[in-house]
């Protein structure tokens, strides 16, 4: 194997482990619909941060090892349409994948706190933030734009 | 740099996508599965989301991996070779890909007995021996991801 064909295979790795933390995110974004009691919130915040780090070493991964591969393999440039595309929506999924994730935040701080007062019981208040719609329509956005960049990468419209 | 991967015909697209797309939603499905079985710490519900996540992501992920690797694979012309030319990472996904499907469905017939188990009040150990093997096959799947992906001679 070359030095590229192994960036290329870190790459794409890279975007497995991206597509991985957002599956995990999914998990939580689905059990959390049915959550109402605050040790169940706060049990999710490990599962939360190995999601976080999966997403994390995904992204960094797939910009950095991708425009290494887009200067160093002949034939593509990092001006090609279709990798100037994938720049783009991957900066759009960094960017609402940020929102993503603060929309998901006050459930858990508000278990926090419930915790902390000793009401361990179920909340309502809790259950509806965990029911955000804006964190489930910026969830459906950044998914929608991760495949966005996975048909980019197949297809390589324009290449 | 495979030559083949900068001139691939518009007509591969579609089942390399499918290949590719049920490959990351496999790997996701184990990673999420794993993980949830993981720091479940004994917690029914936790256990019971890790196994559902397997068996509703990992195994449509598996379908759709395989279904696009047999497409993709007659497409480019691999089932026509003779075996001694099937180059290494060939192999090695399809090895990989049917021996971690057996292993993916004993995993979750076993996982499915610990679910059963556990709603009778008994203990959470076969869901354990799932969560170790989805771990195994995580392990398992990155490695044909990279042979896919780097394809080693």
């Amino acid at each position: 194997m070359s030095f590229d064909d192994w960036m290329l295979a870190l790459h794409v790795l890279s975007a497995f482990a991206m597509v991985a933390g957002m599956t995990l995110f999914w998990v939580l974004v689905v059990a959390g619909w049915r959550t109402d009691t605050p040790a169940d919130i706060l049990r999710m915040g490990p599962l939360s941060k190995v999601a976080g780090a999966a997403i994390g070493i995904g992204m960094g991964g797939t910009i950095v090892l991708g425009i290494f591969l887009a200067f160093s393999i002949g034939g593509y440039d990092i001006w090609d349409g279709w990798i100037v595309a994938a720049i783009v929506l991957w900066i759009a999924a960094a960017a609402l994948g940020q929102r993503a994730s603060a929309a998901f935040e006050p459930p858990v701080k508000k278990a926090q706190e419930l915790q902390a007062a000793g009401q361990t019981g179920p909340s309502a208040e809790l259950l509806a933030l965990n029911r955000t719609t804006r964190g489930l329509v910026l969830q459906v956005l950044v998914s929608i734009v991760i495949l966005l960049i996975v048909i980019d990468m197949v297809w390589k419209p324009g290449a | 740099m495979s030559v083949v991967a900068l001139i691939r015909p518009d007509s591969w697209n579609f089942p390399l996508f499918l290949h590719v797309l049920g490959a990351m939603i496999l790997v996701g499905g184990l990673l999420a599965g794993a993980a949830t079985l993981g720091y479940a710490r004994g917690e029914a519900r936790f256990l019971k989301l890790g196994y559902w996540t397997l068996l509703a992501v990992s195994l449509p992920g598996w379908v759709l991996m395989r279904i696009g690797a047999g497409w993709i694979s007659s497409k480019e012309g691999w089932d026509d070779l003779p075996d001694e030319l099937v180059p290494t990472w060939l192999t090695i996904g399809f090895f990989v890909a049917d021996l971690g499907g057996l292993i993916l469905l004993v995993s979750l017939i076993v996982g499915g007995i610990g679910v059963y188990r556990l709603r009778q009040g008994k203990g959470s150990g076969l869901l354990r021996t799932t969560m170790v093997l989805s771990l195994v096959l995580l392990a398992a799947y990155l490695v044909a991801a990279w042979a896919m992906a780097g394809k080693p001679d």
